[in-house]
């Protein structure tokens, strides 16, 4: 097994490695490692954008080992809610972090030039990056591509110009189509001086028994692509959801000013396969192959020439720059996905953000002095492309109010009612009920995958389920997802890794662990996690809930807010806080 | 989706020789549908983990490269077999060794590690491992059973 960390220091420009079997030994990896090195690294109240504010990425035991544990995890301090900030991305990075033999890298300080670090096994350099300054997150992997080794089995993560000039929702672009999205690291990359990482490596890992290794993987790889998640994501992919959601009542439009969507057809994962979709990828080690890539072919003259892009899109991508923008028109929804892909923004702070924005127009609170001219309008394709383009860019005062994310934009300019963001991280596409609003609230970092509470709303539709089990849960999820996070799996082969099939990987790859120990690894990850958030300022009992939830229908019906109000306070007793 | 069902017991390192024992006609692993790969690289690492009994992509016979990333093409690339090998022609020591039935063999112990196989295929199907010596295609069919997407094939064709 791996135990190392590597660490670099851009300010000092040092880079060591430690043997850590102590801490991977008690937390196992993943997440469960990200926390305390990040409560290891980051001293209380730091800006998150100073050199004293720590990256940390980890991987987990299973990654690189068995299908689908195809995850890298990113532990940081956010630059948009200033508490915990922690993002999963798909793609190559877990192997090549695995092969290059590093299960967790921390990055510090900040580089006094642009910077790019090239991880080639133990050959660790911090190189100049000044002459791709600038440049859109796609180009910079081409260019980054050519210039480094590892062909086949490097993963090259970077960030667009919304990361550089600090935008708070700003992403990190993965291996082209995936990323770590959320909670602001492309920002705390820019504050680096940290264009992007290449790394790769050639180690290989030995199996304790091969032939017990590949037992367990036959098992495992059987149940994976015996599930159903095999179908539903492979098929037409997540964005299968636009047209349930909408007939469930639950998928947000025009701000959440209603739960469905007349124009969703259009808009949905049948209209994107049979007209868009022209390949599909996969995450290296997954045979699931989520990844729909479609094809964006737009004429720019008459004599049939095209441009054409190749645009990857999924269910929340296709809400928050489609439904909840009004946007009707799946080629509308591919060029806004392009346009944050090349900016390196994050597609569902930026649809949300401008959904709010759009809103606050039709209500004057924004001038078209503030936009600079451009027409805050319902499906205005165009406008939306310059406002996205203008907050990368910070133009002027009010774009980069909106770049700090919907929560503070909302203080200056108001309108709170409609501004949805939970925990101070722009919503996801779900208002499918309490469980929904309660889930990304409580969550660790105030997102729907924390603890699925838009499924556990779509159970309730269907059985009837009091709070109190509603509440429990929320909390079985909140604990069992520390632990598969730690393994760095990809939630949507968690069906198959039940608690069973999780300690048999492990003894397959030397690691016993017990059913009780890996309960209260799970519970001690989450502690630790809110640990470090209440330290940086986090209480859940005067956390701000948007008027708008309550007023449109959900898919359990009119949400009560006595209801959510119960639902926490449950929530708290139970977890023992005050 | 393609099931273990018609999956013969993947041959281990332990036993290779049944495969040979048993089928008369020779059998090739296939390239039948390059275009269908999804990059899981679910073959090279049953390759590595059936043949060697490690975690590598480097312990692999079979290689998914990527042509401009992973917006590109993949390409799928494995011993084709054939009929005049430069592999065996570019080794010094006779350690690779084409059996009249086309079998191309490799008889470790007399391998150097020089790396000239590798330098000779053009195609880049024969390449050195971590421990320094080829790794070279048995089709025995292994990854064709990890592969998802129906690109690659065992095919029976005549000795
Ligand atoms: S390794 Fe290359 S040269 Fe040798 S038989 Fe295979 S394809 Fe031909
Ligand atoms: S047929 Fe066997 S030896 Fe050849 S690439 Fe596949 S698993 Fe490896
Ligand atoms: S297993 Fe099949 S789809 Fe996956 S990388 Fe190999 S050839 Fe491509």
């Amino acid at each position: 097994m791996l135990r190392k960390v590597l660490y670099i220091d851009l300010s000092k420009e040092e880079i060591w490695i430690e043997e850590r079997h102590d801490l991977f030994e008690q937390w196992m990896g993943g997440t469960g490692v990200g926390i305390q090195l990040l409560l290891e690294e980051c001293k209380p109240g730091v800006d998150s954008l100073s050199p004293e504010a720590p990256i940390i990425l980890s991987i987990g035991p299973l990654n690189g080992m068995f299908p689908v544990a195809t995850k890298a995890v990113a532990t940081f301090k956010s630059p948009l809610t200033k508490e915990l900030g922690e993002s999963y991305a798909g793609g190559r990075l877990h192997l090549a972090m695995r092969f290059a033999g590093h299960e967790a890298i921390v990055i510090r300080g900040r580089s006094n030039q642009p910077s790019y670090i090239s991880i080639n096994d133990a050959d660790v350099k911090i190189k100049d990056a000044t002459s791709v300054w600038g440049i859109d997150a796609q180009t910079v992997g081409m260019i980054l591509r050519e210039r480094e080794t590892g062909v086949g089995r490097r993963s090259i993560i970077r960030i667009g110009p919304a990361g550089e000039n600090l935008v708070r929702f700003a992403g990190v672009v993965v291996d082209t189509y995936r990323h770590f999205g959320r909670l602001g690291l492309g920002a705390s990359f820019g504050s680096k001086n940290l264009k992007a990482m290449v790394i790769s490596g050639t180690e290989h890992v030995d199996i304790p028994d091969p032939k017990r290794y590949r037992e367990v993987y036959n098992k495992i790889y059987r149940e994976t692509v015996q599930t159903d998640a095999m179908e539903k994501y492979h098929d037409i992919g997540t964005s299968v959801n636009i047209n349930v959601l909408n007939w469930l009542k639950g998928l947000p439009t025009k701000n959440f000013q209603s739960s469905s969507f007349p124009e969703a057809e259009k808009i949905s994962g049948e209209m994107f396969a049979d007209n868009y979709l022209f390949r599909r990828l996969s995450c290296a080690g997954c045979p699931i192959g989520c990844i729909h890539i479609a094809s964006l072919k737009s004429p720019f003259s008459k004599h049939h020439e095209f441009e054409v892009r190749k645009v990857s899109y999924d269910y929340e991508p296709i809400y928050s720059l489609g439904s909840n923008l009004g946007v009707s028109s799946a080629e509308g929804v591919l060029e806004l996905i392009d346009t944050c892909e090349r900016l390196g923004l994050d597609v569902m702070s930026a649809g949300v953000v401008m959904s709010w924005a759009t809103e606050a127009y039709e209500h004057d609170l924004i001038t078209p002095q503030d936009t600079m001219g451009i027409p805050l309008q319902w499906s205005n394709v165009k406008s939306y492309r310059n406002v996205l383009e203008n907050i990368a860019k910070i133009s002027n005062e009010f774009y980069a109010t909106l770049g700090q994310g919907v929560e503070y934009a909302s203080t200056k300019y108001g309108g709170q009612d409609f501004a949805m963001a939970l925990g101070g991280n722009e919503v996801s596409g779900y208002h499918t009920g309490p469980a929904s609003i309660v889930g990304q609230m409580v969550g660790v970092r105030h997102s729907h995958l924390d603890n699925a509470g838009y499924s556990i709303d779509q159970k309730a539709a269907k059985k009837q389920l009091d709070l109190e089990q509603i509440v429990d849960e929320i909390i079985m999820e909140d604990n069992y997802r520390g632990i598969f996070n730690s393994l760095v799996g990809c939630l949507f082969a968690r069906n198959v890794y039940t608690e069973e099939n999780i300690i048999l990987a492990l003894s397959a790859v030397g690691l016993e662990k017990t059913s009780e120990q890996l309960n209260d690894l799970g519970v001690k990850i989450f502690q630790d996690k809110y640990r470090f958030k209440t330290r940086e300022g986090f209480n859940i009992s005067n956390q701000r809930i948007p008027k708008r939830f309550y007023e449109t229908v959900s898919t359990l019906g009119k949400i009560d807010p006595e209801i959510i109000k119960e639902m926490l306070m449950i929530y708290k007793k139970k977890r023992g806080w005050p | 989706m393609p099931q273990n069902s018609n999956a013969k017991v993947l041959p281990g390192k332990a036993e290779p020789t049944k495969i040979e024992e048993k089928s008369k006609k020779k059998r090739r692993l296939k390239v039948a549908h390059p275009e269908r790969c999804i990059g899981c690289l679910g073959c090279m690492f049953a390759c590595s983990r059936i043949r060697r009994g490690s975690v590598s992509l480097q312990d692999s016979a079979i290689k998914i490269l990527t042509r401009g990333g992973l917006e590109g093409d993949f390409m799928v690339v494995v011993c084709r077999g054939c009929k005049d090998p430069p592999c065996v022609r570019a080794c010094p020591n006779g350690a690779l060794e084409r059996k009249p039935d086309g079998n191309i063999v490799f008889h470790e112990e007399l391998c150097a590690g020089c790396g000239k196989c590798e330098k000779s295929c053009l195609i880049g199907a024969i390449s050195l491992c971590k421990d320094g010596k080829p790794i070279k295609c048995i089709h025995c069919g292994a990854c064709v059973d990890f592969c998802p997407h129906d690109v690659l094939k065992l095919e029976e064709v005549l000795a």
